[in-house]
């Protein structure tokens, strides 16, 4: 898990990495050098208003003369709309690309989501990938967007500047910058200080929340061990902690703007002193030294931004790194360029080539270990037969949901073939097995939407007499009927309006109503109560008649029902058999039977009673 | 109102940060007034030759410096007096940012030391009803909130109400009419940052339900990938992806639309602004009514004064924002403590049990134990058998004082139970729950939990009562293996044993263990039952389970059904008649039948 902790920043800049999210967004191009464009405008905007005070001291003022007076208003006033509409545009454009960024990073990434095999989703929390696809997708377009516009900015109006101060007097030009490098070297050493500070303060804060979060999950427990005392003990240190280092922080803060603008007067200053003296001197005009001093007031500013902006880099590198790792992981199984291009992709398949499915399984020496080394199956051998009805049964662990994903294909063997239909699945796509697939899981998946969505999931243009039969098939119909508005209730977030025998009968009714050849049934662990149980028992046993059918099977009755149990245990078949068969030959079965016979039984008893829960 | 009181309760402690913050920010304002001025005095008196009009004290230190000539041959003391005055500026800034945090964060800590002390003082209930995800965010987001007002905007609202008194009393003595022209814009600015920032925050908002909608189904993608590719969906699910991704960006450029046209307008505004400044001071200047020192002064004011005044009215739409988040936590902070008992004192728990017609029920709802009466010896094992509802683990509850009963009588040794301590209860009593919780910490902490100065080998023995020493040893790090999200993932097992572990330790008088081996299997659990009769001589115990060889062993067996004591009798007498565990006992002996 180590690999996904969020902290660690890198330290050095890494232009590279950026190098190459930029090659993802290059689609941009144009909002790029639109923004360059604008930014240079602005800055020449920004460093021509001193010109303008100079233009109007010297022409008007010092020579006592109004003539022109109006022209240079309308040339000022005029000037003044340029400025706000390069900021109205400066502003839409960055908006813009940081959106299309943003937009792009979250599109590019979901798609290669939906590519990657199981085998990354088995080692990645859930929560790790949403932070990427939310807010580090976020933190790359801002950063891209608007710290690149500053970036563009601040170096624009520094060299407008100087060329503007050199031309009109190189002599004062270098007093103004004079203490430019003593300017620079204390927003970079300070910028990255504040940067360090920063991070502590987050790394605090993000245990804060953690503390707030076990100790209101843990209250119940906390009052049983009498812990407030301790555990308040060890909040105020956390507390105390955050507020030592958020204070640090902004002390920190606190010291840099006074030195800046400390610096800066003495830029205005010694532009005061020497342009004085060259005023005198007639040197230089009253308008020219407005300008110097003008300038000398603002010209902390840019530094002190361009520090920032690369700082901002740097301390948003740690998302981008982590987005491009996502971006870049290559999925483990793939089609090969043939086979896709006959049968098409999960994106465009061509279901016009596929060949029909009988639902014959062949396991032919098959091993399977995990990334990490682990052994699950080793020489596995085994036939279906179209139609059969296999129930798998075993420990955790012991390789059942291995040998359903081989036969969906979520993993493919390390070594051996499954065979479909006498075909080894390599030579079909993937979306033409997964498309002839029945999958209902332990506990049941649906998606925000209406019932009908739902059902419609595996058969999109399902006409709602399809979606209602299949409801039926299941004995769903008349549960749903009941529901607010029918087939078009909103099942809320994760189906959390439902209850989870109702999740389950819509799940069934999802699974066949695009009547698959292969099924595959995930049981529940959970005891439900048994009404329940008794109408899933019976979609179940509707459902698979006629398809190859694997069940990792909890329930007694859908396994005595099946044409063969499998016991797995550590990889291999351990018994094979009818139920009849399997408890006559009192071994593994016979024990894993009755422990849970007489478990389910007085689960039954001690559940009859209370009012009947609401299917 | 209420919000307006909490606010004030809240600074209380540290309003002398913020007097103090305030009145430096009102000086480093001064400050910053200062080098416009000396500037004006350069142009105009020192190379201008214009008298210096300067309040006493300045031509006091002009003088002592040797008067207008010395200046005037030197201007470089000029140039000093700024950075002279832009270091006290500085200085005064630092104390300002300084003095802010300390207030700020002492209070962010004093909210949040509340925050945490207040919820885990709350009663029981509270916390069976309370929604985990809401009450974080009022802790954290809220929390932050607030911090970053009284951080920031306060002051930085303070210090634009300095700049326009400073600014506009000196530009009043220097240009009566045209002060008035530069401050004339501030209200329509005013007023039209107001309405926009609503606006934006509008639009924003909008974005936002969008985001939370692809939040949705980024997730369900991700937590329904089997079904996703079971049914080989993936097109479908960019598709929506898509859709929602599209529109959000849409919305998003759409606020940022409204932004940008905010800033170029008022931006447009501003600059006009100070440009009309810029050209009435022209002529006023050349109609010889102001100087040219003074133009530059008025042309650095007007900058100073009128951007700020945008930022002002965001920190107004602010307000609201923490008034909210105010009125949020102080929900968290009214509610009230869980109390005891006036009274209620410290009393051995070592004695004999006694219901007598004890009835509970949750506020406002039905009976959930009613009228229980029975006596429990001291040092008796009591298994209780009882349906999902039937009240078992209520009643369970009741000894610790987590609920308290509403009529009725239950004593533990001859004390009313409402006479003794909660606090005294909880500590010599030990309750196993059947989900125990378990601290991200190394496990030793954990079981440390109950007794904080238990040694080692008092933690070795009950973690191998509990059958759970073997387990720890067996991770990599051992006893310091950190439990959790960080560190290892427990079984429920596990969890279990280690709670139990965690719970024996601490010797209690009564030990109840509501149903906490549910999760571990029937060796491991009877191997647990072996140990703990060994070590818990003369301790009353209670044991909630649903497995026949867990209950058969006990002195005496209560089975509970809908709130009342339906049976209790030894293991013999209970199968000798017809009822739950007569039924229960033949299902889990019979094995023959099942080979039909």
């Amino acid at each position: 898990m180590s690999n996904f902790e969020e902290q660690d920043y890198t330290k050095q800049l890494d232009v590279s990495l950026w190098i190459k999210l930029f090659n993802i967004i290059k689609a941009y191009r144009k909002e790029l050098f639109l923004l360059i464009a604008l930014m240079v405008l602005l800055a020449g905007a920004d460093a021509v208003f001193p010109l303008m005070s100079k233009y109007a001291i010297d022409t008007f003022i010092v020579k006592g003369d109004m003539g022109g007076f109006a022209l240079f208003a309308a040339g000022y006033m005029g000037l003044v709309v340029v400025q706000a509409l390069v900021i109205y545009g400066f502003l839409m454009n960055s908006g813009n690309l940081e959106c299309k960024v943003v937009h792009q990073i979250r599109k590019v990434g979901f798609k290669k989501l939906q590519e990657l095999s199981f085998s990354y989703y088995d080692n990645t929390p859930v929560g790790w990938i949403m932070s990427r696809m939310t807010s580090d997708a976020q933190r790359i377009g801002d950063v891209i967007a608007w710290s690149f516009t500053d970036l563009i900015w601040g170096p624009a109006i520094i060299i407008l500047v100087a060329i503007n101060m050199f031309i009109l007097d190189a002599k004062l030009a270098i007093a103004a910058m004079l203490v430019f490098p003593l300017l620079a070297l204390a927003s970079f050493h300070f910028q990255r200080i504040m940067l360090k500070n920063h991070r502590e303060v987050r790394k605090m804060n993000s245990k804060i929340t953690g503390a707030y979060n076990e100790g209101i999950n843990g209250a119940r427990t906390t009052k049983t061990l009498v812990r407030e005392d301790k555990n308040f003990e060890e909040f105020e240190n956390l507390s105390g902690g955050m507020r030592k280092a958020s204070i640090k922080a902004a002390t920190v803060s606190a010291i840099y703007l006074p030195i800046v603008i400390s610096l800066g007067s003495i830029a205005v200053g010694l532009v005061l002193w020497q342009g004085g003296g060259r005023v005198r001197l007639n040197l230089i005009t009253y308008g020219t030294y407005s300008v110097f001093i003008a300038y000398a007031m603002q010209i902390f500013e840019p530094i002190q931004q361009i520090a920032r902006v690369l700082s901002e880099f740097q301390s948003a590198q740690a998302s981008a790194e982590r987005t491009l790792t996502l971006l870049e992981t290559e999925p483990d199984i793939v089609d090969s360029e043939e086979i896709a291009a006959i049968y098409g992709d999960s994106v465009n398949p061509k279901p016009e080539n596929w060949p029909a499915i009988n639902g014959d399984i062949t396991f032919e020496n098959v091993s399977f270990n995990y990334k990490t080394g682990e052994k699950v199956l080793e020489d596995f051998n085994l036939h279906i037969q179209a139609g059969e009805k296999i129930a798998l049964v075993g420990e955790t662990g012991a390789g059942k949901s291995t040998i359903v994903n081989l036969i969906c294909r979520f993993y493919e063997p390390s070594s051996g073939s499954i065979l479909i239909d006498g075909v080894d699945y390599r030579k079909r796509s993937q979306i033409w097995l997964q498309s002839n697939l029945g999958y209902v899981l332990q506990s049941p998946h649906l998606f925000s939407g209406t019932v009908a969505d739902n059902i419609r999931y595996a058969k999109l243009d399902a006409t709602d007499e399809e979606v209602e039969a299949a409801a039926r098939t299941v004995s769903a119909y008349d549960f749903i009927m009941e529901l607010e508005k029918g087939f078009d209730t909103q099942v809320g977030e994760g189906g959390g309006r439902l209850s989870s025998g109702q999740k389950q009968l819509i799940s069934f009714a999802r699974a066949i109503i695009a009547d698959p050849k292969i099924f595959v049934l995930d049981e529940a662990t959970s005891s439900i109560d048994t009404e329940t149980e008794r109408m899933i028992q019976k979609a179940v046993d509707i459902v698979l008649k006629g398809r190859t059918s694997f069940i990792v099977a909890h329930r007694l009755s859908t396994i005595r029902s099946c044409d063969r149990i499998l016991v797995i245990s550590e990889g291999r078949i351990k018994e094979s058999g009818s139920h009849r068969q399997l408890m006559r030959r009192r071994g593994e079965y016979f024990n894993l039977y009755t422990n849970q016979f007489k478990e389910e039984q007085s689960n039954r008893l001690l559940q009859a009673e209370p009012e009947k829960k609401a299917l | 109102m209420i919000t307006f009181k909490n606010f004030f309760r809240m600074l209380k402690g540290n309003r002398i940060y913020y007097i103090g913050a305030i009145i430096m920010t009102g000086l480093s304002v001064l400050m910053s007034m200062i080098p416009p001025l000396i500037i004006k005095a350069t142009v105009d008196s020192i190379l201008g030759g214009i008298p210096l009009e300067a309040p006493a004290f300045v031509n006091d230190l002009i003088e002592a410096v040797g008067g207008m000539s010395t200046l005037s041959a030197n201007i470089w003391i000029c140039s000093l007096a700024i950075v002279a005055v832009t270091a006290l500026n500085g200085v005064a800034s630092y104390f300002k940012g300084r003095w802010t945090a300390v207030g700020s964060e002492n209070i962010a800590k004093t909210l949040k030391d509340t925050l945490y002390d207040h919820l885990q003082r709350l009663p029981y209930d509270y916390h069976v009803k309370a929604q985990t995800g809401d009450l974080i965010q009022r802790c954290t987001s809220d929390v932050d909130t607030i911090r970053r007002f009284i951080a920031g905007q306060m002051v930085e609202a303070a210090k634009i109400v300095f700049i326009f008194i400073f600014s506009v009393s000196i530009m009043i003595s220097m240009n009566m009419s045209l002060t008035f022209v530069t401050i004339a814009i501030i209200p329509f600015i005013f007023i039209f940052s107001l309405i926009f920032f609503k606006k934006i925050t509008a639009s924003f908002k909008l974005a936002d339900v969008k985001e939370g909608e692809l939040q949705t189904v980024l997730q369900e993608n991700l937590s329904g990938v089997r079904v996703v590719r079971a049914f080989g969906r993936q097109r479908l699910e960019v598709d929506k992806f898509e859709e929602k991704n599209s529109s959000f960006r849409d919305l998003s450029i759409a606020s940022i639309g409204n932004m940008a046209v905010f800033w170029g307008v008022s931006d447009l505004l501003c600059m006009a602004q100070i440009g009309l400044v810029l050209l009435l001071g022209i002529r006023d200047t050349l109609a010889g009514e102001m100087s040219l020192g003074s133009l530059l002064v008025f042309n650095t004011y007007a900058a100073m004064l009128i951007y700020p005044m945008r930022q002002l009215a965001r920190i107004i739409g602010d307000m609201g924002r923490m008034g909210v988040s105010i009125g949020r936590v102080y929900e968290i902070i009214n509610e009230k403590l869980e109390e005891d008992t006036p009274g209620a004192g410290e009393h051995p728990l070592d004695g004999d049990i006694v219901f007598e017609n004890v009835n509970f029920s949750y506020e406002q709802s039905s009976p959930v134990l009613k009228d229980l009466s029975f006596e429990v010896k001291a040092g008796e094992t009591i298994a209780v058998l009882g349906s999902t509802g039937s009240g078992k683990s209520s009643l369970m509850h009741l000894f610790l004082r987590l609920y308290d009963y509403q009529s009725g009588s239950l004593k533990i040794g001859g004390v009313e139970l409402r006479d003794i301590s909660k606090r005294w209860l909880r500590e010599n009593i030990g309750l196993v729950l059947q989900e125990p919780f378990l601290y991200s910490k190394t496990v030793i902490e954990n079981l440390r939990m109950a007794k904080f100065d238990a040694d080692n080998e008092e933690i070795f023995d009950a973690a191998k009562t509990a059958a759970v020493h073997d387990v720890i040893k067996s991770f990599e790090h051992g006893y310091e293996t950190i439990v959790g999200e960080k560190g290892v993932t427990l079984s429920g097992g596990q969890k279990q044993r280690v709670a139990i572990a965690r719970t024996l330790i601490k010797n209690s008088s009564i030990l109840i263990f509501d149903d906490s081996l549910s999760a571990v299997d029937a060796e491991t659990d009877s191997r647990i039952r072996a140990a703990l009769r060994e070590r818990r001589a003369g301790v009353t115990t209670f044991i909630i389970s649903q497995r026949i060889n867990t209950l058969m062993e006990a002195d005496r067996i209560f089975v509970m059904e809908q709130g009342r004591l339906s049976d209790s009798g030894t293991h013999k007498e209970l199968i000798g008649r017809d009822g739950l565990y007569s039924r229960i006992w033949n299902i889990q002996s019979l094995d023959e039948e099942l080979e039909s």
